[in-house]
């Protein structure tokens, strides 16, 4: 008989993990929350570092699903363990006894209006990436910008924010955003505001390259405050800490890069398991370096940004990985 | 008998709406590589002038950015075109004849 497994999360890593799963013959169901599969990609336009279309890429992960059941705009409504097994009841009505669980719940964004004094949900001119993404997407609108600054560090490395690790993607992500906005808006003045400019991966050092050859200028320093000019423009200010001077400019937009926070509706199926979670929210893995797909609970495994945040490439990663996990687990059992 | 009275000191702080733009712009269309400066301060370190007199290539480029001419030129003021940095700026700048151009482009004789 084939083994059901119950994948939560319909984002990148519940894609790939569901797309693998199922032709290695396992009986895989997928439930996303929303209407719409793809998770935070969905909402994308084009990715670093290479600039991929992000539409692209959801599509080819969609397509490798052949087979897999999937049920969107679907909750979990209760999980129970079992002896060998796990009982999961859907907001669709249907019960699932899943052998083997994998959480792919994600991350939510930082609530970028909590950091007040920056002014989102304030002032007119204050976005976010999501929303900087969207636009791009022709989704949303900005007005022609003549002056554009990316906040990098919102709601990360920020312990009132109650969140004292980085975020990993933002930096590159701020730095793409910021190439695209000046191949938008030629004419504009870009700068990005950083403490630390983390671009480790493969060809985001050519990334940051391209974009101070665009003229993209970075200032090192945390912008402290903004505020409305008369003329309805954001008066920006920061310390050039390269200059151990305060700065301000006068922008027309402000992107701030809000970070990665552990997602509440996948704590919410954590917690009905009473599934540990670290000091960053985000779920405890069994171990740091060798098991890293796998939970203290037998049978229930993660992929992606669940236990922490991840570029898509991690994210992938991970979901073969959990997929392997998982084989290895039903197979032995 | 003791003065009071208010003295006005100029703003410390640097006011990017208030740079010089062109001037700088006309100086990467012909050193697109000023773009390129990391800010590692390999070349302030190894700066054979350096030692004797505050000279920085970095600093001057920041300055030359923020609108601060006279604090960049005076960073440079000293150099004595040795080459020395140009050996070892990790973005493959040619510092030296970015020095000599800023020099030409901002007029310093
Ligand atoms: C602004 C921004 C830009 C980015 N750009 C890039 C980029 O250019 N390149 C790159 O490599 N990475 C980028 N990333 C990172 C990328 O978005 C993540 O790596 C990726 O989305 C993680 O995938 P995931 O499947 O783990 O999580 P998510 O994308 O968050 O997907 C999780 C899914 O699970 C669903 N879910 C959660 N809980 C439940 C539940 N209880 N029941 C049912 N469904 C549930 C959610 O609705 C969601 O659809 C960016 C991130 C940000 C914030
Ligand atoms: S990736 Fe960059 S912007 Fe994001 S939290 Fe880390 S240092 Fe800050
Ligand atoms: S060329 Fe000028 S700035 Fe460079 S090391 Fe020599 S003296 Fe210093
Ligand atoms: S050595 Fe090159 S990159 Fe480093 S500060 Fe000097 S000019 Fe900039």
């Amino acid at each position: 008989m084939k083994n059901n497994i119950l994948i939560i999360g319909g984002g990148p890593a519940g894609l790939e993990a569901s797309s693998i799963l199922v032709k290695m013959g396992y009986n895989v169901i997928l439930v996303e929350k929303e209407k719409e599969l793809g998770g935070h990609l969905a909402k994308w336009d084009t990715l670093f570092p290479d600039g991929l279309k992000a539409e692209d890429l959801l599509k080819s992960l969609i397509k490798k699903t052949e087979g897999v059941k999937c049920f969107t705009d679907t909750q979990v409504q209760s999980v129970n363990i079992l002896d060998k097994s796990y009982n999961v009841i859907l907001s669709n009505g249907i019960t699932v006894l899943a052998d083997a669980l994998l959480l792919a719940t994600g991350f939510d964004l930082f609530k970028a209006e909590k950091k007040e004094e920056y002014g989102y949900g304030i002032y007119e001119g204050v976005i976010t990436n999501a929303d900087l993404e969207q636009f791009f997407k022709g989704k949303f609108s900005i007005k022609k910008p003549k002056a554009v600054g990316f906040v990098h560090c919102v709601g990360s490395r920020d312990e009132k924010a109650c969140n004292p690790a980085c975020s990993k993607v933002c930096c590159a992500t701020a730095v793409k955003q910021a190439c695209h906005i000046k191949e938008t808006f030629e004419e504009a003045d870009v700068f990005c505001f950083y403490m630390d400019l983390r671009m480790f991966g493969r060809h985001y050092e050519d990334l940051y390259l391209k974009a101070q050859k665009m003229g993209i200028r970075f200032i090192r320093g945390r912008v402290s405050e903004v505020a409305e000019t008369s003329e309805g423009r954001l008066l920006v200010k920061a310390e050039d800490t390269l200059s151990s001077k305060p700065i301000k400019v006068t922008l027309d937009t402000l992107v701030l890069m809000a970070g990665m926070r552990p997602s509440e509706s996948g704590y919410m199926v954590g917690h009905q398991l009473n599934l540990s979670v670290e000091e960053d929210g985000f779920f405890s893995t069994k171990d740091t370096m060798l098991s890293l797909q796998k939970s203290n609970l037998e049978g229930l495994f993660f992929a992606g940004a669940a236990t922490g945040p991840k570029t898509l490439p991690d994210t992938l990663h991970e979901a073969r990985s959990a997929a392997m996990e998982i084989d290895n687990y039903l197979t032995k059992k | 008998m003791v003065e009071f009275g208010f003295k006005l000191s100029p703003s410390s702080r640097i006011n990017l709406d208030l740079r010089d733009k062109a001037s700088f712009s006309k100086l990467v269309e012909i050193e697109p590589d000023a773009l390129k400066c990391m800010a590692c301060g390999s070349c302030t370190a190894s700066c054979s002038a350096g030692i004797f007199e505050e000279t920085s290539l970095r600093s001057a480029l920041l300055g030359l950015q923020n609108g601060d001419k006279e604090k960049a030129l005076k960073l440079l003021s000293h150099c004595m075109f040795c080459g020395k940095c140009t050996m070892v700026c990790p973005r493959g700048i040619n510092t030296r004849h970015l020095i000599l151009s800023i020099n030409k482009i901002y007029q310093v004789r």
